[in-house]
């Protein structure tokens, strides 16, 4: 039997940038937090030997342990699901500071046209230009009032950037807290043939930091060095913005904060209206807990989020058959596997060096920043030219034609690793009423709880927009000056062998309809008004931008709702 | 100990690191790195006056006492060694992979939780997948690599009546081109995959810090200009023009006690 803790006020599961920052604001107020995170502690000192490609990227140190529990996944409804065994498409955070530790910091808030993406659709094209099985809807929340929000989380993380931003982005109300990354010779040529063709190029936002950073809680930071060992790495200098170098610490200092670690939530408890607590398992002892709570605040990811709401029977499971229902719902991802390679023979580049947000985009062709009206998708693409450190195992590039293996390929890696720049997009993804979350009904983790399944493929909506931001990748490095260019401008099926990147979205997704949305605009749950979810599982789709910006928006205003629920009680909306 | 060396790039780019830094090291540092670093910095520098800890009366100078098997027989290491050196050739660019022990460096990896797939899910049942599903078997990676090894001595007796180590180069590619393509009539074999997994291996062997057993004195990072693990790149991030820097290991990193 479980061991049954005091109640608290408070507690949180998962403690990532989510955990983190709703952590920190909360004990900020006076308000006792218990936060449970299933992995490990871990500091900056744990990375004075981080530089290490095998271990870091090809290994996984950081990541989720698989053995214990993976995600299953299945192209369509048809296919029998099978465990992601291995890692691939995306990477899982685990441990003090989730995947907020291993993140490149490449830092976007969504755009207007995002958070009223299906009324702004209509209002330009008409309600045809929606395909049949695409579930785009408005956020019930929007840019602008998500956007003081925005502010904290870059005042907090110390967000830098340029003050002139593009006028096809949202506006700002205060600049970003710090200047902008330097820029490599890479960035400018980027910038260059952008501006050559009309486009607005900017650096891209960054949470590695440009300078010396003290913020309003304190937190004095150093700044990034550029060292190249960034994504899926920990910052050694604790100049990438994460959990640990930023939100944790404040918590810490009230003293109000109890973080539990290995503490493996399994079960959120409840009467059917409203959440008692949850149950954990202490996974170095096996001892089961359950810690009742006034406010139980989900913060694990989309895959737990969903997960733990499934397991528990808490709000209702979505029904694709019927269209039904609302937990794992609008399951979306990113689009990539749009763009250009430019080679240049004469010249070679210091690709090894750089930042996990190091790079310049444009964002013409992303949103509705263009005319969709003879296009048969919606929304595009942030374009990118990143420098994010290439490093020798993970980087093989030749030109197309060149064999696997043997001499010529030693040769042309050799020659290349260094003469290549990429101008990429970054697909945004739209969702289906195929596409979701649920239960897998055979596969097992480590506590004999049921995996979480998911059924994702990429549509016609995402090849064609792929061939269509191609086009404008090549566009761009045609005029970057190199010798030769290449492009890619195919995608097949959804596979989930191949890394693409951890921006998985959806599953509890936000609304203002309690039927088929799972959280209000305060992330308060509709079905149990002291639950309160938050992360990219609230995005209705996903942006043609990484996700971090809006859910650090989110668990902002998640914050501030758990505070307005514990004065006043009640819905929130 | 990065002190002895010629260059010293990492205490260097420490000390560059702190003047860039620009942080006041009183000031409140609630969650940044500042005082660990200043710590190791200053703990490095009363290193560099004392003598070199365990530096006399180690090893004969070019024995590796690391070059030894963890789980390979001898058999497949050869084999191992011959095929990865036909993957990746020694060339008028440098060593290939023999000369890098990238041998050892898989034979390592066999022996260590990513050969026995510690870290992945292996729960059953197990079913026939499509391929956008990924790896599904129960066989784990040190069982492939020592399988195939096997198989491609069994293919080169059957097809050349010599074991893979003695023939021809031109031989053993076509061996290797035979299993890359699943043309090798091999039943119970899964070649291709086999192949895949050993190429990619060779590669890691190629780049990975030395201290996994492959990469010989980083000569794999110094063919690409790969400057290994450097503390810092602030100086020659904008830079025009390609900097070549000596390439620093993990090893130069470490403090010894
Ligand atoms: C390699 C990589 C690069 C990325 N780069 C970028 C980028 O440049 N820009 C960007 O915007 N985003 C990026 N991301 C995404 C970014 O990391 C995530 O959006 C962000 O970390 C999500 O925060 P979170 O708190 O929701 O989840 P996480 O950071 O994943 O934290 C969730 C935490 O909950 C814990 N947990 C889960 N289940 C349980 C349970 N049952 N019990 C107890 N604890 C539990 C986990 O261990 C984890 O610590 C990247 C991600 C990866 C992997
Ligand atoms: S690139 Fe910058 S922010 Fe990223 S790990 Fe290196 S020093 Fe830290």
């Amino acid at each position: 039997m479980a061991t049954k803790l005091p109640k608290v006020p408070v507690v949180i599961v998962g403690m990532g940038w989510v955990g983190g920052i709703i952590a920190s604001e909360l004990t900020k107020a006076g308000i006792s937090v218990v936060g449970l995170e299933r992995g490990k502690s871990r500091d900056t000192q744990d990375y004075y030997h981080v530089h290490d490609e095998l271990r870091y990227a090809s290994r996984y140190e950081l990541m989720q342990d698989l053995s214990k529990e993976t995600v299953s996944f299945r192209n369509t409804m048809k296919m029998r699901a099978l465990p992601m065994r291995t890692y691939g498409s995306f990477l899982l955070g685990e441990g003090l500071g989730g995947a907020g530790v291993h993140w490149n910091g490449q830092y976007y808030r969504f755009l207007p046209y995002d958070f009223e993406i299906y009324s702004k659709t209509v209002e330009r094209y008409g309600k045809k230009k929606i395909p049949e099985n695409m579930t785009i809807r408005d956020w019930g929340i929007t840019y602008e009032e998500l956007e003081p929000y925005f502010v904290k989380y870059e005042q907090m993380a110390g967000i830098s950037g340029e003050t002139e931003l593009p006028p096809n982005i949202g506006k700002m109300s205060k600049p970003f807290a710090t200047g902008p990354m330097k820029k490599s010779p890479g960035m400018k040529l980027f910038e260059d043939a952008a501006k050559k063709l009309g486009y607005h190029p900017y650096v891209i936002p960054s949470a590695n930091l440009s300078e010396p950073y003290k913020n309003p809680d304190g937190v004095e930071r150093a700044p990034c060095q550029y060292c190249g060992y960034c994504e899926r790495f920990g910052c050694e200098y604790g100049a990438k913005a994460d959990p640990v170098v930023t939100v944790l610490p404040v918590a810490k200092q009230t003293g109000k904060l109890d973080l539990r670690m290995h503490s493996n939530v399994t079960q959120i408890i409840h009467d059917g209206k409203k959440a008692t607590g949850v149950t954990y398992v202490h996974t170095p002892t096996g001892e089961e807990y359950t810690q009742p709570a006034d406010i139980v605040i989900l913060a694990g990811y989309l895959f737990t989020n969903v997960r733990l709401l499934l397991l528990s029977k808490l709000g209702k499971p979505y029904n694709p058959e019927t269209d039904t229902g609302a937990v794992g719902r609008n399951y979306a991802y990113q689009v990539n596997g749009a763009s250009t390679s430019a080679f240049y023979e004469d010249r070679e580049f210091n690709l090894a060096m750089g930042a996990g947000a190091l790079g310049s985009s444009i964002d013409d062709f992303n949103g509705d920043n263009f005319d969709h009206s003879d296009l048969k998708f919606l929304h595009g693409a942030n374009i990118r030219f990143t420098q994010t450190g290439l490093r020798p195992i993970q980087y093989q590039p030749v030109p197309a034609g060149t064999p696997k293996w043997g001499a010529e390929f030693k040769k042309a890696t050799i020659h290349n690793s260094n003469r290549v720049l990429s101008v990429a997009g970054q697909g945004a993804s739209m969702p289906n009423r195929y596409h979701y979350l649920d239960l897998d009904p055979e596969y097992k983790d480590a506590f004999g709880q049921p995996l979480i399944r998911m059924t994702f493929d990429f549509e016609d909506q995402d090849r064609e927009l792929v061939k269509f931001i191609a086009q404008k990748t090549k566009e761009i490095a045609d005029q970057m000056g190199g010798t030769k260019t290449e492009i890619h401008d195919s995608i097949k099926q959804y596979n989930i062998v191949p890394y693409q990147s951890t921006h998985n979205t959806g599953g509890t997704i936000m609304g203002s309809d309690p039927k088929t949305s799972v959280v209000n605009n305060y992330l308060q749950m509709w079905d149990a008004e002291n639950v309160f979810i938050c992360g990219a599982s609230n995005f209705p789709h996903n942006s043609g931008y990484n996700p971090t910006a809006t859910v650090g928006a989110l668990a902002y205003r998640t914050a501030e709702g758990v505070q307005k629920y514990l004065d006043k009680g009640g819905s929130l909306v | 100990m990065a002190n002895d060396k010629p260059n010293q790039p990492q205490d260097e780019s420490r000390r560059r690191f702190l003047k860039y830094s620009g942080t006041a090291l009183g000031g409140v540092v609630l969650g940044g790195v500042i005082g660990g670093l200043v710590g190791s910095n200053l703990k490095q520098t009363e290193k560099e006056t004392a003598p070199e800890p365990g530096k006399s009366g180690t090893a004969p100078e070019n024995k590796d006492y690391n070059q030894a098997l963890m789980f390979f027989n001898q058999d497949q290491f050869l084999t191992a060694e011959a095929a990865a050196e036909r993957l990746f050739p020694k060339d008028d660019l440098g060593p290939g992979a023999k000369e890098l022990g990238v041998a050892f460096f898989i034979d390592h990896q066999m022996a260590s939780a990513f050969g026995t797939n510690a870290r992945d899910y292996m729960q059953p049942p197990y079913y026939k997948a499509e391929a956008t599903q990924g790896y599904q078997l129960v066989f784990k990676r040190r069982e492939l690599i020592a399988l195939g090894l096997d198989a491609m001595n069994q293919y080169s007796n059957t097809k050349y009546q010599k074991p893979f180590v003695e023939i021809a180069p031109e031989e053993q590619d076509a061996v290797l081109t035979a299993f890359e393509t699943d043309k090798t009539e091999i039943k119970d074999v899964p070649s291709s995959n086999f192949f895949a997994m050993f190429l990619n291996l060779t590669l890691e062997g190629a780049y990975a810090d030395p201290l996994y057993g492959g990469n010989r004195n980083m000569a794999g990072w110094k063919m690409r200009n790969f400057p290994g693990n450097q503390m810092s790149y602030t100086d020659y991030i904008e830079k025009e023009e390609f900097v070549k820097l000596e390439p620093l290991s993990l090893h130069d990193h470490l403090e010894l006690g």
